[in-house]
């Protein structure tokens, strides 16, 4: 039977209009870009072994932490799960034969790798120091470097998420199978629906702020230029209106996955399903409400720090509730422990406490201790790292059988799992304490009474990264090697799971009609 | 027979709506967008009401507002491209389409013809603004936005120009009319936000301190 | 086979927008004031409005469209709003 994978010439790969093709695309493009970018973390945690910084030059050091931000945040976190995961399965799962607009879908590709090549271009050929912000006045007046080149590349890699964004919504919207109701909807979709919706309606805003920064620099004279009464702090107002949902557009679809994941290895439906849905579309929707709490001190007015910061305290209702249900949903299910299960809940964890320390961050006088210090890397690594990543490979693990058509070697994935646990934990939770010492982000030297916990950070890097490297040989290997796993190894529901793996070119055969409630398990069934 | 064409007709029907629903899914991305430079607008003007009057007195009210009179009256034209094309009088669409094509490039000349003379009398921010005048150094921040707001409407205004010479040339061709007219709506629909945007900017430039 | 295009009703929401173009220019004479402001900007709504419901057909289209037309409009209100916040409070 022919699959979406025949035809293997480059030619047909790079003109494809095929959602699960593109989404591989994706797949080799960000781990392309996630290595670079976990290459220049692993050379500040390096120079980071000494406290006199003497490994590489402050400057060097302002570089590295640059590239890596800006490749993690633009080029791996933020098209992780929806362009990769969400172009494979978005489609399947609500039983369509492609996305929307395909062509617009291949477009969003390129234009994601003209942006990505841009930053590249510009971190080899100098480097940029301005850290991932991009904050005025720096940035448009004094920092040496390809700034515009770079700005350049995020403003345009931004119209990929819009062009993927706005894809993905009108696809939910039009192209769902007969009898598939919004509260039949798998939660993997209600997470990509809300990421989309801030990535159509955050992302312009990057691009106007990137936009009026590159001008300034350009013409020396702008309108965050305070010499003719600009203000630099609309930049930051401006950068965080998309920067904090930004956030949100890297875990919801994190949290879609973990939900799919946990209900299937648990064998029951989700807890709470509609209040699962609702929490994720809050989310997305509070999460625009509070990016004022990234500027309790950058001379913003108490007030607005005051409104700020309760909004914010109200994001961790929903989340919280998500937490809750996902507990919920594994009590007393017949639980399998297998690699993706491990990861979501290794996610659980990670996000509750990158959350709880979101609430101490968002708290006013605590901020005013902690804002600038290793404290806030610790917090939104264990959001972006132990969360996002968690889920992401995670997912990649969950739905490897359906892409590849093909079993992983299943001990050493969660080996691999756990690797990444125990790594993760031992490279960031030091951090806290860094931070709640007082020790600054962003600086190549330190005194020398933070010695050891640096040194406990950086050792867990380096079982980070084994943990990392894993995956990457062992699910190659299997995708040409692996044992052939079937249309339905994890005896999952969902439409994806109905289909051959892997899919054939078009999909569906005939398009199916759902007459099933979502997550229909039961832990009874043998699991 | 006539049932496969109703159902392609349905067919069509659900295409369109899916393509329009895409197009204003990116105008509420242009929207927020401009929304960058509306806040940065709102806040100086909040902060510097006199340069702002004062910034305002320096526009060419007649050019702005023949400029406006011009897109205000090419959307009448593109709205009626649209029925046109649906009712199949393909030389109607062409005219209306052709109409608003140079009413479109007509505003640009004008724009180019004000900036011009802006740059004559030493507007452009920078080093070289109004030299040996003590003026308020806010009313750099006025033309400065200026210059940006309208620079990216003129730029709105390129693309839809392409855009609507690709529909002339799809109408002329065939490949757009009766049987596939969505392109003219969902085109059009982009040509009405531009006329929307400048609709707002010009009370907020030509209007101010007035 | 060449059919009627009605277009009554397209001319005629161009001449009211002309019209309120030109009620705009006039606010123009005579001092200076705050009330100007707020009269130019009431037209420019106007104007939007026309546009947008009947050259953009808002007017015809099923709610989901006008849910999309809301959402930029919200959302630039969002920024608007906490973002000036910020600074009126100073």
């Amino acid at each position: 039977m022919s699959t979406y994978l025949d035809r293997p010439t480059v030619r047909s790969w790079l003109t494809t209009l095929d959602h699960k093709r593109i989404g591989l695309l994706y797949l080799f493009s960000i781990t392309f870009f996630f290595t670079i970018a976990a290459a220049a973390a692993a050379a500040m945690r390096i120079a980071l072994l000494s406290p006199s910084g003497d490994l590489v030059a402050s400057d060097v050091y302002n570089r590295l932490f640059t590239t890596h931000g800006v490749l993690m945040v633009w080029f791996f976190l933020i098209p992780a799960v929806p362009n990769v995961l969400g172009n494979f399965l978005l489609p399947l799962m609500v039983g369509a034969r492609d996305v929307a607009f395909p062509r617009l879908n291949l477009a969003s590709w390129y234009v994601f790798m003209a942006g990505g090549f841009l930053v590249l271009y510009a971190i080899l050929f100098g480097g940029v120091d301005t850290g991932w912000t991009f904050y005025t006045p720096y940035s448009s007046t004094y920092a040496n470097g390809h700034v515009m080149l770079m700005a350049a590349g995020v403003f345009v890699s931004g119209f990929s998420s819009i062009f993927t964004g706005l894809n993905f919504i009108v696809t939910i919207h039009r192209l769902r199978a007969p009898g598939l109701t919004w509260f039949r909807l798998p939660l993997f979709v209600w997470g990509i629906y809300s990421t989309s919706i801030i990535m159509v309606l955050a992302t312009p805003v990057l691009a106007a702020t990137l936009l009026l920064m590159g001008l300034e620099r350009a013409f020396g004279v702008g309108v965050f230029d305070p010499r003719i009464g600009g203000d630099p702090l609309l930049f930051q107002h401006l950068f965080w209106f998309y920067s904090h949902p930004a956030v949100y557009i890297m875990i919801l679809p994190g949290m879609g996955v973990v939900s799919e994941i946990i209900t299937c290895f648990s064998r029951k439906p989700v807890f709470g399903y509609k209040v699962m849905a609702f929490a994720i579309l809050a989310i997305a929707t509070l999460g625009f409400l509070v990016w004022g709490h990234h500027m309790f001190v950058s001379s913003e007015s108490v007030f607005a720090g005051v409104v700020f910061s309760f909004l914010s305290f109200m994001v961790s209702v929903p989340s919280a509730v998500k937490v809750f249900n996902w507990t919920t949903t594994l009590m007393r299910g017949s639980i399998r422990m297998d690699t993706p299960l491990i990861y979501a809940l290794g996610f659980v964890a990670l996000f509750t406490i990158g959350g709880l320390t979101g609430l101490f961050l968002a708290t006013l006088p605590v901020d005013v201790h902690v804002h600038g210090t290793y404290f806030v890397v610790a917090h939104f690594h264990y959001v972006m790292v132990g969360g996002m990543v968690m889920a992401y490979l995670g997912g990649v693990h969950y739905w490897f059988p359906k892409i590849s058509g093909r079993l992983y070697p299943e001990m050493l994935a969660r080996f691999a799992a756990l690797t990444i646990f125990i790594g993760f934990n031992l490279t960031f939770f030091p951090q806290f304490i860094l931070g709640y010492l007082g020790m600054p982000r962003r600086y190549s030297m330190y005194p020398p009474e933070f010695h050891a916990l640096n040194v406990l950070s950086t050792a867990g890097a380096s079982i980070l990264g084994v943990g990392y490297l894993l995956p990457l040989i062992y699910l190659v290997w299997s995708f040409y090697r692996g044992r052939p796993a079937g249309p339905n190894p994890w005896k999952a529901k969902g439409l994806e799971w109905t289909v051959p793996s892997p899919p054939p070119e078009h999909n569906f055969d005939a398009i199916p009609t759902v007459t099933e409630e979502p997550y229909a398990y039961n832990p009874e069934e043998d699991p | 027979m006539s049932e496969t064409a109703a159902v392609s007709a349905e067919v069509r029907e659900r295409h369109e709506i899916t393509t329009q629903l895409g197009m204003w899914g990116f105008l509420a991305t242009e929207v927020l967008f401009f929304g960058g430079f509306f806040m940065a607008y709102a806040l100086y003007r909040h902060s510097y009401p006199e340069a702002f009057a004062e910034g305002g007195r320096h526009m060419a009210f007649g050019l702005g507002t023949t400029n406006t009179a011009l897109l205000l009256i090419s959307s009448v034209f593109v709205a009626i491209a649209d029925r046109a094309v649906r009712a199949g009088r393909r030389g109607l669409t062409l005219g209306c389409l052709a109409t608003a094509w140079l009413m479109g490039l007509a505003f640009l000349g004008i724009k180019a013809i004000e900036y011009t003379q802006h740059v004559s009398d030493h507007l452009v921010p920078g080093r070289h603004f109004l030299p040996g005048q003590s003026s308020n150094p806010r009313l750099q921040l006025f033309m400065y936005l200026y210059f940006g707001m309208t620079g990216l409407h003129a730029f709105h205004m390129i693309m839809g120009l392409i855009a609507v010479a690709w529909l002339m040339n799809g109408v002329r061709s065939g490949r757009i009319g009766p049987s596939r007219p969505e392109p003219v709506a969902v085109i059009g629909l982009y040509w009405h936000f531009v006329d929307c945007v400048w609709v707002v900017l010009y009370p907020l430039f030509y209007l101010v301190g007035r | 086979m060449k059919s009627e295009v009605p277009m009554c009703d397209l001319i005629g929401i161009g001449i009211a927008l002309l019209f309120l173009l030109a009620l705009s220019a006039l606010t123009v004479i005579g001092p200076s004031a705050g009330w100007k402001t707020i009269v130019s900007l009431a037209i420019a709504a106007a104007k939007l409005v026309l546009i947008v419901w009947f050259f953009m057909r808002l007017g015809r289209h099923r709610g989901l469209i006008r849910v999309f037309a809301a959402a930029g409009l919200c959302w630039l209100s969002l920024l608007l709003v906490l973002g000036f916040g910020d600074y009126l409070t100073r």
